[in-house]
């Protein structure tokens, strides 16, 4: 005979509200194995833990069912407090008559119905529990981070700094990502590179900073303290330990192509380096457009390289290493606005990308600098600058905001009339400003740089001559507006990183309907994953400018810190288990596993006569097992039981509630 | 092919020659109409500005009685079109509106028969290839604008079978026949249809910026598929001269104008001296006709 307590929740006029405790108490009392039964009005705060320790100790309980709300809030504050008591954790169960009953059922009659029903559920359930212990792992003093934009470069400062060691992975050439890009910053208008370069360097010169450009993460294998991940290094064709970053190459290099970096304004070389001041500034060689690579036949940038580094048959290379935490920080990618058919996105020379602009107006740009429009080289002296090209949008781009676009719009038009004294016409449906120093960003735009902002949206673009007329409409007046520009500015909405699903899906970690990807919670954990041991940084989570960018880098990396600080990690005890003893060795459930936790042994054991035989047997590696429980309903002979959760106590649930 | 043919009011009064041509064009492709028995007005622009209910009422009873013929509806008009469209688009997964409308029409509206506009017919089902296979004559040296104005691509929900904002099914249509078209600006933007009769002042502002747009680009006549527009750009052009003090001299032809001639048709049959503005002068100068 077990002796259950029962304590049931009142959660204010949450539970108590719909549910009628002294029905659900005096129903709890008469259920096998139950010993005491006590109710209180909040029993997650101190003197409800508090009370449910006393009647451990004075009732001499061995099993307790809280019925409260869901597990996923408090199941881990009441398993300290039974195990404060003396109890296992494990001994404990929660019935959940708050998410699952007073919450989305109105009438009080059928809900303590229910509530009766769901902790019999559990005092049947608790009845089976045993008592669990938790193991201890090792953990692999070493991060990695997927991305090497101010996001991966901020997070890997911050971990470096605190003595770990950390691999940064970047697919290009160049550490530094979209920030590198950008002419200023808002709201302060200092120059990006000169605030992002210093990082870069401090990046490339950290002991504890491994740059690994050029590459991509193939394959993540592994959990929490302990992954191993597959990393392909791209072929460079490029010795980067004999390279000097002279030069020469890319300036006898024949082939020339447009440039990625400067978003296909400005042209590279097929040997290159995207910037001036790319990290590291060692060339790769882009076989695509490599005359010698299509050819075979050129070799000019070989013949003219004072220190032999280029070599033509270098391959990609596949290297494995092992880490104990792992940040994503891939970043975004800027939406292409073709599908707005009548702004002639493709169409018009002059009509751009915000990010373009930014390439036209920064000095290491194809112009240095000078904002000359793409058609003709003038300086253009009216711009429309639409917003919201893409965003807010659900017929044509995304339905969310991006965040940074009425910002660097209003950057674009103060930096347009400083330069080249060129008036801006911003059409707009909402000016967005919640930061520091924003709301007086855009008024600055109006008032000292004055820019015309007109509420509505732009219909439709054509060339007139070579001016294009913008046609659109003033909200606020209720009229029609027709602005003759010389440029036209597209404020196109960030999306995610190309390729961001299928990168999730290596990770085994989620993204969102727009392929932005997860965090474990909305408010409360903003940079984790539900993947222990993964977390986010930057904008590959969503639209994000630069401040909340470094500000989650670096609460990634704090994260990434604590983690790897620990000697040893403690992993959950509910896991599968096999009993050997009528496992028929079949392995269905190894490829059902998604963790690939599971693998074959073989056994020996006598049989009658005193013969030993051996024959195989499933077996689970528990570091990896999540319990999910997958593996149990494929076993044909009901040898894979989920801890906590087995055959036995499932049956006991459903006697529970239909017998 | 076979089709149920509503010619609407505009091609059995101001626009005989699209009437015409229309059917001299199906024939010429193997495309048959039967036209619906007893049709009346799609409502146009004045139904849905009046009465919601009735301007999905009055294009149901002339898709009610496709149905009826078990067929699809062709229209030539651009506004007929647009109307019975925006019907079935609207009436498509509203079985309560569905009702009301057949109460309204006194007949079983199923909303079976689809409504495509002629453009769409010659253009995507017959196709350009098959055109190109009748030319005897093709239009060498022609110049045309395509304006296909606002209602025959848009809304895309409604419509849907080209590109919005930059169509090409009648440029490549016109690229079949010899052709040649300019790209241009003003293909789907708005000639002020009916506001010609009240606000004959906007009419004229729209349908200048249309004509300078197709002039600047180099153009030597427009094509349409729309008698509304074909009426404004054509019939307005004189008043246009006068009021902005310019001078265009671009005639506006139907599609089904240009495909008969090219098909070997005898000038005299496609009702060129309708046109306010006479294509004859050109067609000559240019040796096509």
């Amino acid at each position: 005979m077990r002796r259950v307590g029962v304590f049931v929740c009142w959660c204010g006029s949450n539970i108590a509200g719909t549910v009628d405790i002294e029905q659900v108490k005096a129903a709890a009392a008469k259920m096998p194995n139950v010993a005491y039964v006590e109710d209180n009005k909040y029993t997650c705060s101190e003197p409800g833990q508090a009370a449910i320790q006393k009647a451990i100790k004075e009732q001499k309980l061995d099993r307790v069912v809280v019925a409260a709300c869901s597990p996923r809030m408090h199941e881990n504050t009441f398993r300290r407090t039974v195990g404060g008591a003396g109890l296992n954790p494990y001994l404990l169960e929660i019935a959940n008559i708050r998410e699952h009953c007073s919450w989305v059922h109105p009438d009080k009659v059928a809900g303590t119905r229910k509530a009766v029903d769901l902790v019999r559920r559990a005092v049947y359930k608790v009845a089976k529990n045993v008592p669990l212990q938790r193991a201890s792992i090792d953990v692999t003093k070493r991060a990695l981070i997927i991305g090497g934009g101010i996001a991966g470069i901020q997070a890997a400062l911050d971990i470096a700094d605190a003595g770990q060691p950390v691999v940064v992975v970047e697919k290009t050439p160049s550490i530094g990502g979209h920030m590198a890009q950008l002419d200023k910053t808002f709201p302060t208008l200092d120059c990006s590179a000169c605030i992002l370069t210093p990082k870069m360097v401090d990046a490339a010169q950290n002991q504890n900073i491994t740059l690994m450009t050029w590459s991509e993460v193939e394959k993540v294998d592994g959990y929490i303290g302990n992954f191993t991940v597959t990393i392909r290094k791209k072929a460079r064709h490029v010795d980067t330990t004999k390279c000097t970053g002279c030069g020469i190459c890319w300036s006898k290099c024949p082939a020339k192509v447009s440039s990625e970096f400067d978003l296909g304004i400005g042209k590279r070389k097929a040997i290159y380096v995207p910037f001036p001041q790319a990290i590291p500034n060692k060339p790769v060689i882009d076989e695509k457009n490599c005359i010698f690579f299509k050819t075979g036949k050129c070799k000019a940038c070989q013949m003219f390289c004072p220190t032999g580094s280029i070599s033509f048959d270098q391959k990609d290379e596949l290297v494995e290493e092992k880490f104990g935490a792992i940040i994503v920080a891939t970043g975004y990618e800027q939406w292409d606005p073709s599908p707005y058919g009548e702004y002639g996105y493709g169409r018009y020379k002059d009509v751009i990308t915000g990010l373009e602009f930014e390439r036209l107006v920064n000095a290491s740009g194809p112009t240095e600098g000078k904002i000359k429009r793409p058609s003709d080289g003038k300086l253009p002296k009216d711009v429309v600058i639409i917003q919201c090209v893409g965003s807010r949008d659900e017929a044509k781009g995304i339905p969310y905001c991006s965040k940074t676009c009425c910002m660097y719009s209003a950057k674009h038009a103060i930096l347009l009339e400083e330069k080249i004294h060129a008036h801006s016409y911003v059409f707009y449906m909402d000016v967005r400003t919640p930061g520091k120093g924003y709301e007086e960003f855009y008024k600055r735009a109006t008032e000292e740089h004055h820019a015309t902002y007109i509420r509505g949206r732009v219909s439709r673009v054509y060339q007139k001559g070579d001016k294009l007329v913008c046609l659109g409409e003033d909200t606020l007046l209720g009229k029609k507006v027709e602005v003759e520009a010389d440029l036209v500015i597209l404020a196109s909405a960030m999306v995610h990183q190309n390729g961001a699903s299928k990168l999730a899906q290596t990770l085994g970690i989620s993204y969102d309907q727009n392929e932005f990807y997860t965090e474990a919670h909305a408010k409360l954990r903003p940079v984790e994953t539900n993947t222990a041991g993964i977390f986010l940084a930057g904008a590959c989570q969503g639209p994000k400018d630069i401040p909340e960018t470094v500000a989650q880098a670096g609460a990634a990396a704090s994260k990434v810190i604590s983690l790897l600080s620990k000697p040893k990690l403690e992993t959950e005890p509910l896991v599968a288990q096999v009993n050997e003893a009528i496992c028929s060795g079949c392995l269905w459930c190894k490829p059902i596993c998604p963790y690939k936790a599971i693998d074959g042994k073989v056994v020996k054991e006598r049989i009658a006569g005193g013969k030993t035989i051996e024959r195989p047997v499933a077996a689970v590696n528990a570091s990896l097992c999540q319990g999910c429980g997958a593996c149990t309903v494929a076993c044909r002979t009901g040898a894979m039981n989920v801890l906590g959760f087995t055959n036995e106590h499932i049956l006991a649930e459903v006697d529970a509630l239909c017998l | 092919m076979k089709y149920a043919y509503y010619p609407g009011c505009s091609l059995h009064s101001t626009a005989t020659e699209y009437d015409a041509t229309t059917r001299t064009v199906c024939q010429t492709l193997g495309v048959e109409l039967e036209e619906i028995p007893d049709w009346n007005c799609c409502g146009a622009t004045s139904a849905h500005a009046t009465n919601h209910l009735l301007s999905l009422a009055l294009p149901a009873r002339d898709l009610a009685k496709a149905e009826q013929m078990g067929l699809d509806v062709v229209a030539p008009c651009a506004a007929c079109y647009n109307r019975m469209a925006q019907t079935i688009h609207e009436t498509k997964d509203n079985e309560v509106l569905r009702g009301r409308v057949s109460a309204v029409i006194g007949a079983d509206y199923e909303g079976t028969a689809k409504a495509k506009s002629l453009l769409e017919v010659l253009a995507a089902d017959v196709g350009p290839k098959v055109v190109e296979a009748k030319v005897q004559k093709p239009l060498k040296g022609l110049r045309v604008a395509a304006y296909y104005g606002c209602l025959l691509v848009r809304p895309p929900a409604v419509t849907g079978w080209d590109d919005a904002e930059n169509p090409q099914s009648m440029d490549k249509l016109m690229t079949a026949l010899g052709a040649e078209t300019v790209d241009w600006s003003h293909k789907t933007e708005c000639c002020g249809a009916s506001l010609t009769v009240s606000r004959t002042d906007i009419v004229l502002k729209l349908t200048r910026d249309i004509l300078d747009a197709a002039k600047a680009a180099g153009a030597d006549a427009l094509v349409c598929a729309c008698p509304m527009c074909q009426a404004n750009l054509d019939g307005r052009q004189g008043a246009v001269e006068k009021t902005y003090k310019t001078n265009y001299h671009l005639p506006v032809f139907y599609f089904t104008q240009l495909m008969s001639l090219a098909f070997g048709i005898e000038p005299y049959k496609l009702g060129f001296a309708r046109h306010s503005i006479d294509p004859r002068e050109l067609l000559h100068t240019k040796e096509i006709a």
